[in-house]
């Protein structure tokens, strides 16, 4: 079902094309994988100060500061403890609407899509400004609940949009053979829909839990100066602290984000919604 | 019909359906006897597949019932249903096994693991797919896919089998064969069958009895002899076998203008180079060979007519005498005589 790629070869052709695409390859390594490099040997360095082309030693010192710092370790937790509860809420409200979405027609059905849309379009800082006087009136200012509000908003668009295509790609007839195998609605959805939809779905949750974790401003304007994030203490640090412990906090920041594509890339790539989207 | 007669009598009992503002089923009455194998034909848009999924439950009529052995299931939905369909293109999950395949219908009724794999083990062998018990419905081909999804109808012990249009997604060849497959599974299993199909030599190879579908409404309810011999109206006079079609009336063998219309089957017209009685003079116009027999295309006076013939067939341009042995006599639409 999937259809034939044309193989681009670009090692060969005249020397200019190579030329031309080798010189390519190595800005954009140099563009991408640089600055991550830099952050890599920042973060073991002793200290590394221009002329010098390499850091002038290696340690652990400052990872050990960082175990040692409490409000540090409390951003740390904070982000750990609020995004997972921001993804399970947005999936809790999301996916069922998504499922309306795909499977009902029903009155404002494309309003509310678009209108999803069109929230995520506006920009950011002024909501959230428009937020921030919300919440002064409602005492929200500085809670846990008004991160997680302010961060569901980002996580909307990804819970409902991609596991709506995602139930969308379930072709009808495989949920009526489970009805008339005998199964229940629930039941279909569960065995066969959910099933199938998953690779979707978990795209969906990998995107919100990355739009939550990573999310600066809303959290920054809500939670500072008493609750703060991995993001919104990232701003603290590059002030207050020497630029070494900025570098290991961003690879810390990195590392859920790795850990999740790498665990989610097998489901996702390969197998059904490889079918489905014809991704291969 | 077969000897093992299993399932229960289907009844459709004024069964009306309106889609989107249009009539797709107009009070549809029909009794199908219990093991029996009946055929829904007709073209696309007929109304066959509405009746099968009213029948099956995904489709509650507007108004009439679905009565399965005196029982009135019109409410139900298809889990509730003792039928089983197999879908047009199969519907199998792509998640699952083939084993796992004919086996969910049972894990759903919480069968027990030795009773759910002696069951799902006798019915594919009864397919013969034992074999692939473990693949994936993405590895196996077209026909054995179908294979599957008739396994996982029959594993349920269905009182009625579902089947909407079987043999379309197949090559001739193999059309064939399935239908032969069919055929002898129910005169094995015995179990009330319903096809929906709109090819007339399926319906007219396999069924005990077909009702022959026109816009939502059923022409004529026979068996194939039947509907060949004495098709109710020119519809299915048209639509079973070939007819040559005239409007007015024949007398002393010339077409004159009325308002009947005559039908002649090719296989009827006959032409012969010596005149006999009842015979009129003809030329050939045409000769397609067509396998085992030739379409002759014969005219008189004007009058193109097509026949049928394995025996003596003639050259273009002979001219001889031809002779009509039937001709169904249709008044307002519906068969008022032969002759």
């Amino acid at each position: 079902m999937a259809r034939e790629k044309t193989t681009l070869n670009l090692t060969s052709g005249s020397w200019i094309t190579r030329v031309f695409v080798g010189a390519f390859i190595v800005f954009m390594a140099i563009f991408i994988l640089g600055p991550l490099f830099w952050l890599a040997a920042r973060a073991f360095a002793t200290s590394w100060t221009f002329p010098n082309l390499l850091p002038d030693g290696v340690t652990f010192k400052w990872w050990g500061t960082i175990v040692g710092d409490k409000s540090l370790l409390d951003a740390i937790r904070n982000s750990l403890i609020i995004s997972p509860i921001v993804v399970l809420v947005s999936a809790f409200f999301c996916i069922p609407a998504a499922y309306a979405f795909s499977r009902y027609n029903f009155f404002g059905r494309k309003t509310f899509l678009i209108g999803i849309f069109a929230a995520n379009a506006f920009p950011t800082i002024g909501l959230y400004a428009a937020i921030a006087t919300l919440y002064y009136t409602l005492n929200l200012m500085g809670t846990v609940l008004g991160i997680i509000i302010i961060q569901l908003l980002g996580t909307i668009i990804f819970m409902t949009w991609i596991p709506a295509a995602a139930f969308s790609s379930v072709p009808r007839n495989l949920e009526d053979a489970a009805r008339d195998a005998g199964a229940s609605k629930l039941r279909v959805f569960r065995d066969i829909t959910l099933r199938l939809a998953m690779p979707g779905i978990l795209v969906a949750f990998v995107m919100s839990f990355l739009a939550s974790f990573d999310e600066a401003t809303g959290t920054y304007l809500v939670g500072a100066p008493e609750i703060y994030t991995m993001p919104t203490k990232m701003y603290a640090l590059v002030l207050n602290y020497p630029v070494q412990i900025a570098a290991v906090f961003s690879i810390l920041l990195a590392i859920p984000s790795v850990i999740l594509i790498t665990v989610a890339r097998k489901h996702i790539i390969g197998g059904h919604l490889a079918e489905g989207f014809q991704i291969k | 019909m077969s000897d093992n007669v299993q399932g229960a009598g289907l009844e459709l009992v004024g069964l009306q359906k309106i889609l989107g503002g249009r009539v797709i089923i107009d009070n549809l009455n029909l009794t199908v006897k219990k093991g029996e194998l009946v055929s829904l034909l007709g073209p696309s848009g007929c109304g066959k597949t509405t009746t099968l999924r009213m029948i099956a439950g995904f489709l509650i009529p507007d108004s009439g019932q679905v009565l399965l052995a005196g029982k009135d299931l019109t409410k139900y939905g298809p889990e509730k249903r003792p039928s089983a369909m197999v879908f047009q293109n199969y519907a199998l999950w792509p998640h699952m096994t083939v084993f796992k395949n004919v086996a969910y219908p049972l894990k759903i009724r919480k069968m027990g693991k030795e009773e759910i794999e002696k069951r799902v083990h006798g019915v594919l062998e009864l397919v013969n797919l034992m074999h692939h018990k473990d693949s994936r419905p993405s590895q196996i081909s077209g026909g054995e896919q179908q294979r599957v999804a008739l396994a996982r109808a029959l594993v349920q012990e269905p009182d009625l089998l579902l089947l909407d249009e079987p043999l379309s997604n197949l090559d001739a060849k193999l059309r064939i064969k399935v239908r032969e497959d069919i055929r002898d599974l129910h005169k094995r299993l015995g179990i009330t069958t319903i096809i929906v199909t709109h090819d007339q030599d399926e319906a007219l190879s396999i069924s005990d009895r077909i009702a022959v579908m026109n816009e939502g409404r059923i022409e004529q309810f026979s068996t194939p002899q039947e509907l060949y011999d004495q098709p109710a109206t020119e519809y299915v006079a048209n639509f079973i076998g070939s007819l040559n079609r005239f409007e007015g009336e024949f007398a002393e063998g010339r077409l004159i203008e009325g308002a009947s219309v005559v039908g002649i089957r090719p296989e009827d017209v006959f032409f012969h180079s010596s005149q006999s009685a009842g015979s009129y003079s003809a030329k050939v116009n045409l000769v397609v060979p067509r396998g085992h027999f030739h379409e002759v295309y014969l005219t008189r006076d004007d009058v193109k007519i097509r026949a049928f013939m394995s025996t003596d067939i003639p050259k273009q341009g002979d001219i001889g005498f031809a002779t009509i042995s039937k001709a169904l006599i249709y008044k307002d639409g519906k068969l008022a005589r032969t002759a």
